[in-house]
């Protein structure tokens, strides 16, 4: 089983590199950008019999830091 | 009195701190990552500045699950004491020891200079060396050093009085200009700017003396 994980910044906590992207793109034209949020996605190749809860475990404790973080589990 | 630097993979300024504690008359153990115990009888934790497992994930998230932070975290919730600097204060964060974490700095560049910083309390074992109101001068060396944390924690940071410092210009768009904050306790400080490396008249400043020194003084056997 794989699981992807994506991890983002709360809403409301300052992302300046995505906003660094939103400058880039504003510079080179692209006009219709309103907002850029930059975040990480990590795949995670698991043994047979891991579950959904195991990565939500993993998630809590390490792979998201939850005072800013927030985060999506995607099984695949 | 004792003091124990704790020495990750990536750590930079443990010998710094080392010395700094060493001159303010501490007995000092170096204490590896690894380590799943802290030597007997230790005063007080360092948790050193540096890139601790090369920064990877989140700056200190991998530091703050070695055996060692386990040892830290006991230690503290027993009572006692602990300072980290830079990496050690993203490190002490994320082991959830003190609230809040540090985000990338707002500029978005690694900043190494000398601030102004403002002592904003003088009741606690680390800042009674100085009187409240203050101005210091110590040098920052940080990529991520932008202080956040919600408005609830803020609010109980100020009303607690555990705003140890402000910045006198905030280099890096930390929350409400912090540069370092105490436990609820007031025996864990986190700060990012660097005391360590404004503690001996080569460095070209000395105002990170009085720390140690009120350390020492408050640690001292009686």
């Amino acid at each position: 089983m794989k699981a992807r994980v994506h991890v983002m910044l709360k809403n409301g906590v300052l992302d300046p590199q995505g906003e660094a992207v939103r400058h880039a793109l504003g510079a080179m034209g692209f006009d219709q950008v309103e907002g850029v949020r930059q975040g990480k996605v990590i795949d995670l190749e698991l043994a047979d019999g891991a579950t959904e809860a195991d990565v939500t475990q993993m998630c809590e404790k390490l792979l998201a830091n939850t005072v800013i973080e927030r985060y999506e589990i995607e099984l695949v | 009195m004792r003091a124990a630097v704790i020495v990750f993979p990536g750590s930079n300024c443990d010998r710094d701190l080392a010395v700094a504690f060493e001159q303010a008359g501490f007995q000092v153990d170096m204490v590896w990552h690894k380590d799943a115990a802290l030597p007997e009888g230790v005063d007080i934790v360092g948790v050193p500045g540096g890139f601790s497992y090369g920064d990877y994930l989140r700056c200190g998230a991998i530091a703050a699950q070695s055996p060692i932070c386990k040892a830290v975290i006991d230690h503290t919730e027993r009572g006692g004491y602990a300072v980290g600097i830079c990496n050690g204060f993203q490190i002490l964060t994320e082991t959830g020891i003190l609230p809040g974490a540090l985000l990338r700095n707002a500029g978005l560049k690694y900043i190494c200079k000398t601030v102004g910083l403002k002592v904003q309390t003088s009741d606690s074992a680390f800042t009674q060396g100085y009187n409240a109101g203050d101005e210091i001068g110590v040098p920052i060396a940080h990529h991520d050093g932008n202080y956040f944390a919600d408005d609830a924690t803020l609010s109980t940071l100020r009303d607690q009085d555990r705003i140890a410092f402000t910045y006198t210009e905030n280099p890096n768009g930390s929350v409400g200009d912090i540069a370092g904050i105490l436990s609820e306790n007031r025996r864990v400080l986190g700060m990012m700017p660097h005391p360590e490396r404004a503690a001996d008249q080569g460095h070209g400043g000395t105002d990170g003396t009085a720390l140690f020194r009120a350390l020492s003084g408050v640690l001292a056997p009686a």
